[in-house]
């Protein structure tokens, strides 16, 4: 069984910040991190190798310094990376990364025949969760979306039982091999990594890729001329007003909170001035 | 059974670094250790680096570290409540090579730093606590991790785990520091555009300034403030020992807030933006704390082995320098093919032998002075306010005869003898 991730190095979006002047995200202000979605991806890759045996690869297209998310994910417990990284490949938007990733899996699929592809649902600093379909359509495989739970995997059978979260409660689905997924964070928990894993990512070179090791690659799909996507507006979100602020001591305070609550809606069946 | 290092470093401060940097250079097979998401995440110091001890380890660094400001000016105050005597040098040749120190931001440098190390050849492992030392007939030979299959093997463990040094208390080389041996030092940086620091502090383009704030700042109690320049952001702290914030009954948030709004601090800070708020323990125990620090297969640097001269405000310069000294009895050893306490032993003498451990002892009666006789912040630090407002003040009052008055306010407080007893001791203390 061949499971290859394909992960993304992300700003981290909890503390980035926004340029107010150009409304872009400040890359500065924040530490690269591997997508969190995509560590859900690898850790079940891992979850099933440790089930029924294989190998994993990550795939990672982006900047020399993306090498640290391919490090993180040997430390989940991927077996092998691989880096695409060339000037051509920059600017692009979903459509040019899936066809970049795709080639990337083709190039992989020579080394290795590729059973099973697993990407996060999406990254968050794009939150589009294009991608991951994007690969499956030029791979010609099932793309399976919104993975909750990687139930069986049948690799003699060529068959794999799934649960897909849904706006109200899941579906079971049965795909054949090779598919794609792409798999929400309740998948599975990171598992804390064991020393020998995190001594291998910490020596770990990754294979890595120019567009010119890539098979086949018609380079005006790629990067800013094969992105089609325009971005019409930018811009931060306004922030809430102020709410109000309650002064006084602690006891005044709580009672100015009941009272408030109170009269905004009949939550409480309690005479205020009784508490 | 897990791969075996020559070196294993706990800890990847700019002690642990240092070392796991120098034996690396010199063909070891280092792995170190940080708890922290990566090195210098969990690391505090008010912020100014020495140039000497670093440039020992990586000659020129300061052509690629990320360094804030060259300092180029120190001021010493002395505060009252709304009032500061101040002197201090500022001098340009401090701000060319070689220089003098820098500021700098932690979080940033340590990541450098680590860097450098894993660019000679150490293997960097974050995220990972190390929960205790692996010790084998009297010798320690390795350490368990909190990580599954977490056990890892060397010759040599070097305890560079810091101020608390779990470690080392583990294997008995310390007991539990007592509070007048740390100092809690609680700090803010806080962001302030570029030109408005040059302003107000007086500076050109790459020039740094320090100030050192003694008594209205920590209330009159034992410890010190700072207040630093970076690029585009302003550090500014507070600490006084552990003891003293008890007995006080400080809380370090309000003594922060005294100082930011302090008359005398509160313009330099105006209209800044707080970006972080970082606390930590420092040791200042000095030369009568300074723990066990070499044993069979076992070194301690830096905090860890309470390297820092609190008088002097240095800490992490001390620490690269004992990092590299370990590092030079562990290459040393390794030729030798011998890691017992003895052979071990030579980073302890070149400790004692160098700048760290005569500095330390200069100053082992200075904290304990100071902390005993509060009166030095408390009442002489007040004194010389008045002193200063008194003569500076023009009021047709001949000189002389205000020169006389100023003494005789000062010796009718305390008392000539009580005054020349506290000179003496204070001579005494760091002569």
């Amino acid at each position: 069984m061949h499971i290859v991730v394909c992960v993304k190095q992300v700003p981290d979006t909890k503390i980035i910040k926004i340029n107010p002047k150009t409304n872009t995200l400040d890359r500065r202000s924040a530490p690269a991190i591997l997508n969190p979605f995509d560590a859900h991806a690898v850790q079940e890759a891992v979850k099933i190798k440790k089930r029924i045996g294989g190998t994993v690869s990550v795939l990672s297209m982006g900047p020399p310094q993306a090498v640290a998310i391919i490090k993180n994910s040997i430390e989940i417990g991927a077996d092998r990376g691989y880096l695409i990284s060339d000037r051509a490949f920059a600017g692009a938007d979903t459509l040019a990364t899936s066809y970049a990733l795709s080639k990337a899996l083709e190039k992989i699929q020579e080394e290795m025949p590729i059973d099973m592809v697993i990407c996060g649902k999406h990254a968050i600093d794009g939150d589009t969760g294009q991608v991951g379909p994007g690969i499956a359509r030029r791979l010609d495989i099932p793309p399976v979306t919104n993975v909750i739970e990687v139930t069986e995997v049948n690799h003699k059978e060529k068959k794999v039982l799934i649960k897909r979260k849904q706006i109200n409660g899941y579906e079971v689905i049965e795909a054949q091999l090779p598919c794609l997924l792409t798999v929400e964070k309740e998948v599975n928990e990171i598992e804390y990594a064991p020393m020998p894993n995190m001594i291998k990512a910490a020596r770990y070179e990754p294979t890595v890729w120019s567009v010119n090791d890539l098979n086949d690659v018609d380079k005006a799909q790629l990067g800013l001329k094969g992105s089609p996507t325009v971005v019409g507006k930018m811009f931060t979100p306004p922030k809430p007003e102020g709410g109000k602020r309650l002064e006084g001591t602690s006891d005044e305070q709580v009672r100015e909170l009941v009272t408030l609550l109170a009269e905004k809606k009949n939550l409480f069946n309690f005479d205020v001035n009784n508490s | 059974m897990s791969e075996k290092f020559d070196v294993i470093v706990v800890g990847a401060g700019p002690a642990g670094t240092a070392c796991a940097y120098t034996c690396a250079k010199n063909g070891l097979n280092v792995l170190l250790i940080e708890r922290g998401e990566y090195p210098g995440s969990k690391n505090v110091m008010g912020g100014v680096l020495y140039r000497k001890q670093l440039e020992e380890i990586i000659p020129e660094f300061w052509k690629e570290a990320p360094l804030e400001r060259p300092v180029i000016e120190q001021r010493f105050w002395m505060l009252d409540k709304e009032s500061v005597v101040q002197f201090g040098y500022k001098g340009l040749e401090w701000g060319q090579e070689p220089y003098n120190n820098f500021t700098i931001l932690r979080a940033q440098f340590d990541q450098w730093f680590a860097k450098k190390a894993v660019e000679a050849g150490a293997l960097l492992i974050n995220e990972t606590v190390v929960k205790e030392c692996l010790v084998e007939d009297g010798k320690v030979v390795g350490v368990r991790t909190d990580r599954p299959d977490g056990d890892l093997f060397a010759d040599v463990v070097v305890l560079a785990d810091g101020v608390n040094s779990l470690l080392g208390k583990q294997l008995g080389f310390h007991k539990e520091f007592r509070p007048d041996e740390v100092a809690l030092t609680v700090m803010e940086v806080i962001n302030l555009p570029k030109d408005k620091i040059n302003d107000r502090f007086n500076l050109s383009e790459n020039q740094g300034c320090t100030i050192e704030i003694f008594g209205d700042s920590t209330k009159g109690n034992l410890g010190t403030a700072f207040l630093y320049t970076n690029k585009e952001s302003l550090n500014i702290g507070v600490g006084t020992t552990l003891s003293s914030m008890t007995k006080a009954k400080l809380r370090p948030y309000d003594l922060l807030d005294h100082l930011k709004t302090h008359p005398m601090v509160k313009p330099y800070l105006e209209g800044g933006e707080s970006a972080e708020y970082l606390a930590h323990l420092i040791p200042e125990g000095g030369y009568r704390s300074v723990p066990k620090v070499a044993g069979n297969g076992v070194v301690v640097v830096g905090d860890a082995a309470q390297l820092v001269n609190a008088i002097h405000r240095e800490g992490s310069n001390m620490a690269m320098s004992s990092g590299k000294m370990a590092a030079e009895a562990i290459i040393q050893a390794k030729n030798d093919g011998d890691y017992s306490e003895s052979s071990l032993n030579r980073y302890r003498e070149a400790l004692y032998d160098s700048f760290i451990i005569k500095d330390l002892e200069k100053y082992k009666d200075a904290a304990h002075t100071f902390e005993k006789h509060p009166q030095y912040f408390n009442d002489y630090v007040p004194m010389m306010n008045q002193a200063a407002s008194k003569f500076f003040t023009v009021d047709g009052t001949p000189k002389r005869e205000k020169q006389k008055q100023i003494m005789q306010s000062i010796t009718k407080e305390k008392g000539r003898i009580k005054v020349l007893q506290d000179l003496y001791r204070a001579w005494k203390a760091v002569k």
